[in-house]
């Protein structure tokens, strides 16, 4: 009776609050560190940094619950990125540009679905097979070099405001929104969670569970490809390497937002605190002049405790 | 008694699908070859065939004790940053102390280290082991950054450039030293208790657990074992290159499936052989050394390999299918 009540405290303290007490934990740390840290300006701009990662971290979250995983998240970016530059330079029309960067985005979370869901091969090998053409792309279509002399109006997706709001949050907002509302209120949304736990019984109940991982995985390559117009706007080019490794602060975002990599049970709210936590981890380490190598390793330890937790919790249950 | 009965036939079809695996990778590679001394003069050159055979070797140093991980039913996507470390580490040991030998001990020992902490992941953690390398892989990778904080080192005794550069009898010592570590190998892998074992857990580790096989302390040994043979790696790289920086070992990891899968070893575990990925690495460099010569540029390089590795698992999934069907 006592070990019910604790495996189920521990389930309660170790999900809901687990990312939230390390966020607090982190801000805490930085800004009695760091005179700079808890300023308005400085906070304003850990939310915009983290928009294009949150775009990334939502479709991760759905592909996680399905027990999936999408590597290529981050080289696909970069593409759309690449496709977006080069599209917008020699059609000189930035829209053009942009529906370019969403249908190659879109293209290749779709490929990433046909394979897994058709051809059954492994998520993580797909994925790290499309990274590597993704990547590829990247180097051919810029021969290794940036794209520069875009049009100056590409500012303003991520150093605009919308209302007095920042751009980048606005299109964090609603990507938020629309994939909250697909996970929770609609009947895609009651798939996900079922094709990482019980792809039999979907199946058994009449769902084409390839159409919908397809659906999901195209989800992750459209908002990649909208990724790419807020990372572009941020460096005034495109680059080949811009976004390469950004499929991993979504991995851990999403990990360290406890969702499971292995019952379908995920938490989008959780991601939303996890990029956040990414970003706050991320800034706070600059501003104590860290250096990204050691970013990285703090990531990667942040994941491996997450998963530390999430697996006592799982020997608890 | 039972479960000696109903391993025995399993293990027939695996040891028969083994020879007919093999048998039609060494086709591709016939075919490859052919292909490649039509279009390319340089290619049917012994230079540039030895050249082959000693790229495959390091290719293999890397993939075989991946494959004993894969073999399992687990993977390892560390192995590029672990090779990374490991020559990094290595490459101040041996400017630092002189001694080729502790530069050795250390590239395996970090190597083994790393593969340690992923089996432990995977072991007491229980964390699912794509996730659990692929954390690793980034605090690798981190470590190596920071370790050498943009620096390169380079310049090694002559001694030690010849592991990677060296030639005897004129034949690259690599690919004597890749021989010799295919014999012990397959001997490890299909003539000893461990090696079946670590079939057993692959083709069903819930079986192998109740038939009383430590699959932890076995699981552990693989990792360790593909971190080992990722540092042993790493001293060839880093004789053959002369010298190391933070992002020696960034590309490696996708190579390194690339030919465990085109080398017919299962991602499910249990079926394929350390020969397949000696040849799955064969064909791979086979088919980069021919875009070489043809004059292609490297960065189609990522792009080629990726489209090799999806067709590579495709293929094999469609063949395996039949067969599981028939």
């Amino acid at each position: 009776m006592s070990e019910g009540v604790l495996a189920q405290s521990i389930s309660v303290l170790g999900r809901v609050p687990g990312v939230a007490f390390v966020l607090v934990a982190l801000v805490a740390v930085f800004a009695s560190m760091s005179p700079g840290f808890s300023t308005t300006p400085n906070l304003t701009n850990i939310l915009v940094q983290s928009s294009i990662l949150l775009l990334l971290a939502l479709p991760m979250t759905f592909i996680i619950m399905t027990e999936g995983l999408d590597l290529s998240i981050g080289a696909v970016l970069t593409l759309g990125s690449v496709v977006l530059a080069a599209v917008a330079l020699a059609t000189g029309s930035l829209a053009v540009g942009f529906i370019a960067a969403l249908a190659i985005g879109l293209a290749f979370g779709l490929l990433n679905g046909w394979l897994i869901a058709w051809l059954d091969i492994p998520p993580f090998v797909t994925t790290l097979g499309t990274l590597g053409i993704a990547q590829g792309l990247c180097l051919v279509i810029t021969d290794g070099t940036s794209i520069v002399g875009l049009p100056s109006g590409l500012q303003f997706f991520y150093s605009g405001f919308f209302l007095g709001i920042p751009f980048p949050l606005v299109i964090a907002a609603i990507a938020y929104a629309v994939m909250h509302g697909i996970l929770y209120h609609t009947r895609l949304g009651t798939y996900v969670p079922a094709l990482g736990g019980n792809r039999e019984a979907l199946r058994h109940a009449g769902v084409n569970d390839r159409v919908v991982l397809a659906v999901i995985y195209g989800i992750g390559g459209l908002m990649a490809g909208i990724a790419a117009l807020l990372l572009t706007s941020r460096i005034s080019s495109a680059h080949p390497t811009a976004a390469i490794g950004m499929e991993f602060d979504a991995i851990a975002a999403v990990a360290v937002g406890g969702t499971q990599f292995e019952r379908g049970e995920g938490w989008l709210l959780g991601t939303l605190l996890g990029v956040i936590t990414i970003g706050v981890l991320r800034n706070g380490l600059n501003l104590l002049a860290m250096p990204s190598s050691i970013q990285v390793i703090c990531v990667g330890l942040l994941v491996i405790v997450a998963l530390f937790f999430d697996g006592m919790r799982k020997a608890h249950e | 008694m039972s479960q000696i009965d109903a391993a025995a036939p399993k293990l027939k079809l695996t040891l028969s699908r083994d020879v007919t695996d093999v048998a039609y990778r060494l086709l591709a590679v016939a075919l490859i070859c052919v292909t490649l001394s039509l279009v390319s003069d340089a290619f049917l050159t012994a230079n540039n065939l030895l050249n082959v055979l000693r790229q495959a070797s390091l290719v293999f140093f890397m993939a075989s004790g991946l494959t004993l991980v894969i073999l399992t039913g687990k993977i390892d996507l560390s192995i590029g940053a672990t090779v990374g470390l490991s020559a990094c580490v290595a490459a101040t040991m041996i400017k630092s102390t002189g001694s080729p030998w502790l530069g050795a001990a250390a590239a395996i020992g970090v190597g083994s280290i790393v593969g340690l902490g992923n089996g432990l992941m995977v072991t007491k953690l229980r964390i699912p082991s794509f996730i659990a390398t692929y954390g690793m892989l980034w605090v690798a990778q981190g470590a190596t950054y920071y370790y050498m904080s943009g620096q390169s080192v380079y310049g090694f005794p002559a001694g030690f450039r010849a592991l990677g550069s060296g030639y005897l009898l004129g034949i690259p010592i690599p690919i004597y030293l890749m021989v010799a570590f295919l014999a012990i190998g397959y001997f490890f892998t299909k003539r000893t208790t461990y090696g079946q074992q670590i079939y057993a857990i692959g083709a069903n580790t819930v079986a192998a657990r109740l038939s009383g096989i430590p699959v932890n302390s076995r699981l552990n040994l693989v990792f360790v074992l593909s971190g080992a043979m990722a540092g042993l790696a790493s001293l060839i790289y880093l004789a053959r290159l002369n010298s190391a920086e933070g992002d020696i070992g960034e590309t490696l990891t996708l190579p390194t499936i690339a030919a465990v899968v085109i080398g017919g070893t299962s991602l499910f575990g249990g079926v394929g052989s350390l020969f397949g990925t000696f040849i799955g690495g064969l064909i791979l460099t086979l088919i980069l050394n021919g875009m070489n010569l043809l004059n292609l540029n490297a960065n189609w390089q990522p792009l080629v390999t990726g489209l090799i590795v999806l067709l590579a698992v495709w293929l094999d999934m469609k063949t395996r299918s039949k067969t599981d069907s028939n």
